[in-house]
């Protein structure tokens, strides 16, 4: 049973480098904008493909 | 792509207004204007036209653009507004009222199709901001600004802007902090569970390892994420102010020093996961209290109405100098649309002021050289060349920001339910904590101890602490759903509280255009132009309209003119005899009081008929003139009472109606309401409310764009929703009493909670299991009970 002991500390390291992954997107800003990447998403550049295709 | 026709008219393909006019015609498409036109080619140009195909008309009109950007040629104006810049690249954000829709964000983020020198531009929607990266030795700030306003999104620069950006509000990590509590509770609760499911012989070895990994976690949670508990119940205590932070900061001190006794002499498992919970939900709480509106600014003053910079003629040659550097004795230009902005001696040219904003009057207002023009107003025609003779902060609209209702600390001296329950709270805390210590001491020291922690952990205000933001943050998002934008929680219960609506008139019941002309009866065209010629000549707010009304003809020659005050004007015309004006003057009698907005005309002694001037109103003023025998109610407007009969049906009596009112007998008037124990609503729009909606106790500025300007308030209401605020009174009163019911189900908790308390046999288990339950229950009654009164009151 003293594997729990190993095992604990493994699911808490995991737990830690989640919750310094999420410090970090906060800090670089990645949570200060949460609508507008919802909508760019929708939004193709399939005019500048046609151009591409036209010159060709 | 088809024209767009609705019912026969022709829709503009860029802004999809009416074209009414001539059509401007570009590749089978149709144009409001050449601004909308415009805007068009030079998309077209840039292959940028699928701008259009995201959203049909995303344009915002353009039939009147008027906007001079010499002054970003000066860098001591734009260094404030630059984020950042070195020789190479500059960085520098914008707000763009005109960002509404997806259509938006795509041409916005396109920028550097159309010139390459932009590197790099990026839409942040909810703040309506863009912020641009360029490179400056190839296009200049001011033709960025140019590019974005030619293709129709004209940046907002106004002064403070530039000052918001220095002061940057501070941030206080709230996520971090329930991020670090939600990671810590999760952990905890996971080590508790062997612990309450019950251990067996061989895994007690685990208990004590478990507890001080609990113990671990916990240090985080009080030490980071609770620091500021703590810090404000310091505060209160040292102010002599007891408030719900007090039993809180006491309730998670007294759980971290009774797990670690017992996990140090392994008496008990500790209540690791209860505190961890406990400030977990509180955060949360915090969270969803703080809404945010990022497009709306409830702290704007007369600053971000005024320009950032000012034409000053210097040695014969036109500069442009910052506000701030504005002194007296500057000579100044102001062109077509600008806003004065220090009070100024008209020097040169003809002034015909709008000062509706300042005052409230709602025609403009012409005034001769050597005329001293307040600030505030904005020039309509011509340009002017004007003297300085004030500092801009000493003029007389922005002194009043000088007076003490603009320095008083916010929150509005008006306590909450919460804060005045919670110093009785704590009162009856701390008595039933000592007296079971004193009754439990002379028997038994450590069950007495184990009784007094239990008691200040369970009773913990937890529940008390979450009832006000969740049934207030309910109700926040139901008034934002119809318009009405609060600017914080307290708001609804301030709204609550209230007795006394005073309204502003000028853009506040009545709208911009709001006067319809109808003559009841018949004109030839000879005699409209005689009308025509006559009314020219007069000054008065309704000689204008009809002049106005009548626009288009050639105006004769007055032989003889006479003007009677109050009356009308008499005048002799190309040979005719002409009289217009009230019956006083036209019949020689007075007529019924409430028809006194009309205006008869007689033409050589024959009667041909009179003007009726149809006022109006906001839809909505019934109902809240309706509010009267609960509320009262009365009208302060910055205009003359030329409509003061008809305002008379909504407000009763002549008593409850202030005409001429200056921004500072505004205050004043409320400042006097409240002396006499009113609570006071004010409803104004203009910066000449601004001091009454600031001494107010609740200002709502209101306005029919929550994108353009508003005073500093409280809350901002959109026009379209004043029909609705008498429901929104109600609403609030009901939110109110869902806070009382509320509290009273926490309360039920703590008793039963107590009850185990007391006799000192407060198992972990219990408290945590009470704590989040009671939570839960707040948590989904206040906002089930809040739609549901928002359901009753058709709010959504």
């Amino acid at each position: 049973m003293t594997i729990i002991f190993f095992l604990i500390g493994c699911s808490i390291l995991l737990a830690l480098i989640f919750l310094g992954a999420f410090f970090w997107a906060q800090k670089s800003g990645q949570n200060d904008d949460l609508y507008t990447p919802s909508v760019r998403i929708l939004l193709d550049d399939h005019n500048e493909e046609v151009e591409n295709k036209s010159k060709k | 792509m088809k024209e767009s026709a609705i019912d026969g008219q022709t829709l503009c393909y860029h802004c999809g207004n009416e074209c009414v006019e001539e059509l401007h015609h570009v590749d089978a498409k149709a144009f409001c204007c050449q601004g909308c036109k415009s805007v068009y080619e030079i998309l077209n140009a840039n292959n940028l036209c699928s701008y259009y195909n995201y959203n049909q008309h995303p344009g915002a009109n353009r039939a009147i653009v008027d906007a001079r950007f010499e002054y970003l040629d000066n860098p001591t104006i734009t260094s404030d507004l630059i984020d950042y810049s070195d020789d190479k690249i500059t960085i520098v954000s914008f707000y763009i009222p005109a960002i509404h829709c997806s259509s938006c964000i795509w041409l916005l983020e396109q920028l550097n199709r159309i010139n390459p020198a932009i590197h790099y531009s990026r839409i942040d929607f909810l703040k309506k901001q863009v912020i641009i990266r360029f490179s400056n030795p190839e296009i200049s700030l001011r033709q960025v600004v140019e590019l974005l306003f030619n293709i129709g999104y004209e940046p907002l620069i106004s002064l403070q802007d530039v000052i918001k950006k220095q002061d940057k509000s501070r941030k206080d990590n709230l996520v971090q902090k329930i991020a670090v509590a939600g990671f810590c509770f999760g952990n905890v609760m996971l080590l508790s569970f062997p612990e309450y499911f019950g251990l067996s012989g061989v895994e007690q070895t685990f208990k004590h390892f478990f507890g001080w990994l609990n113990v671990l976690f916990c240090l985080p949670v009080v030490f980071y994420s609770g620091t500021e508990y703590f810090v404000s119940a310091w505060n209160n205590l040292r102010n002599k102010v007891l408030n719900i932070d007090f039993p809180l900061a006491l309730g998670i001190t007294v759980l971290f020093i009774r797990t670690i006794t017992e996990v140090y002499t392994r008496t008990g498992a500790g209540f690791g996961d209860t505190l961890c919970g406990l400030v977990f939900f509180l955060l949360i709480g915090k969270f969803i209290q703080r809404k945010t509106y990022h497009h709306i600014s409830f702290e704007r003053d007369y600053r971000s109405f005024f320009p950032v910079a000012v034409s000053v003629i210097e040695n014969d040659s036109e500069q442009h100098i910052p506000l701030s550097q504005l002194q007296t004795g500057h000579r100044i230009v102001i062109r077509h649309n600008e806003i004065i902005p220090a009070d100024a001696i008209l020097l040169k040219g003809e002034a015909l002021i709008d000062f509706s904003f300042v005052t409230g009057e709602a025609n403009p207002v012409s005034k001769i050289l050597g005329e001293i023009i307040y600030a505030g107003g904005r020039q309509t025609g011509q340009a002017i060349e004007m003297e300085v003779i004030k500092p801009v902060s000493q003029s007389y609209l922005t002194q009043l920001w000088n007076n003490e209702a603009f320095s008083r600390r916010q929150g509005k001296d008006m306590q909450t339910f919460s804060q005045k329950v919670s110093k009785y709270f704590t009162v009856v805390l701390l008595v039933i904590a000592v007296s079971t210590l004193l009754y439990w001491l002379p028997v038994d020291y450590k069950k007495g101890l184990a009784a007094f922690t239990a008691v200040l952990i369970v009773a913990c205000p937890c529940a008390l602490a979450l009832s006000t933001p969740f049934t207030m943050s309910a109700a926040l998002s139901i008034f934002d759903k119809n318009f009405f934008y609060l600017k914080n929680t307290a708001i609804v219960e301030h709204l609550a509280s209230i007795d006394t609506i005073v309204l502003d008139k000028t853009g506040t019941i009545t709208t911009g255009d709001s006067k319809t002309i109808k003559f009841e009866g018949a004109l030839s065209e000879k005699e409209k132009q005689l009308i025509y010629s006559a009314c020219g000549n007069s000054s008065h707010p309704l000689s204008r309209m009809i002049y106005a009304h009548l626009n288009g003809h050639e105006r004769l020659k007055t032989e003889e003119y006479a003007e009677v005050p109050g009356q009308g004007i008499m005048a002799v015309i190309d040979g005719h005899y002409l009289r217009v004006g009230n019956s006083k003057l036209v019949f020689g009698q007075k007529e019924d009081e409430t028809q006194l907005s009309r205006v008869h005309v007689l033409l050589d002694n024959v009667y041909l008929g009179y003007f009726a001037f149809v006022h109006q109103y906001r839809p909505g003023l019934e109902n809240i003139s309706n509010l009267v025998p609960g509320y009262k109610l009365f009208l302060l407007s910055g205009d003359h009472d030329h409509e003061k009969y008809e305002l008379l049906k909504f407000f009763k009596s002549q008593e409850a109606m202030y005409f001429d009112q200056s921004p500072q007998e505004k205050l004043d008037f409320i400042n006097s309401l409240q002396r006499t124990g009113a609570t006071v609503m004010m409803i104004g729009d203009g910066l000449n409310d601004a001091g009454a909606l600031k001494q107010s106790n609740l200002g709502i500025a209101l306005t029919d764009n929550v994108n353009n300007f508003s005073p500093g308030s409280d809350a901002i209401l959109d026009g379209r929703s004043l029909i609705k605020l008498p429901v929104f009174l109600k609403f609030s009163k009901d939110t109110v009493h869902i806070i009382y019911l509320s509290f009273l189900i926490s309360l039920t908790y703590n008793v039963i909670g107590l009850s185990y308390a007391v006799t000192g046999n407060l198992s972990p288990l219990v408290a945590a299991i009470l704590m989040p339950l009671s939570t839960a229950t707040i948590i989904s009654f206040t906002s089930i009970a809040t739609r549901l009164a928002a359901k009753r009151r058709k709010l959504i």
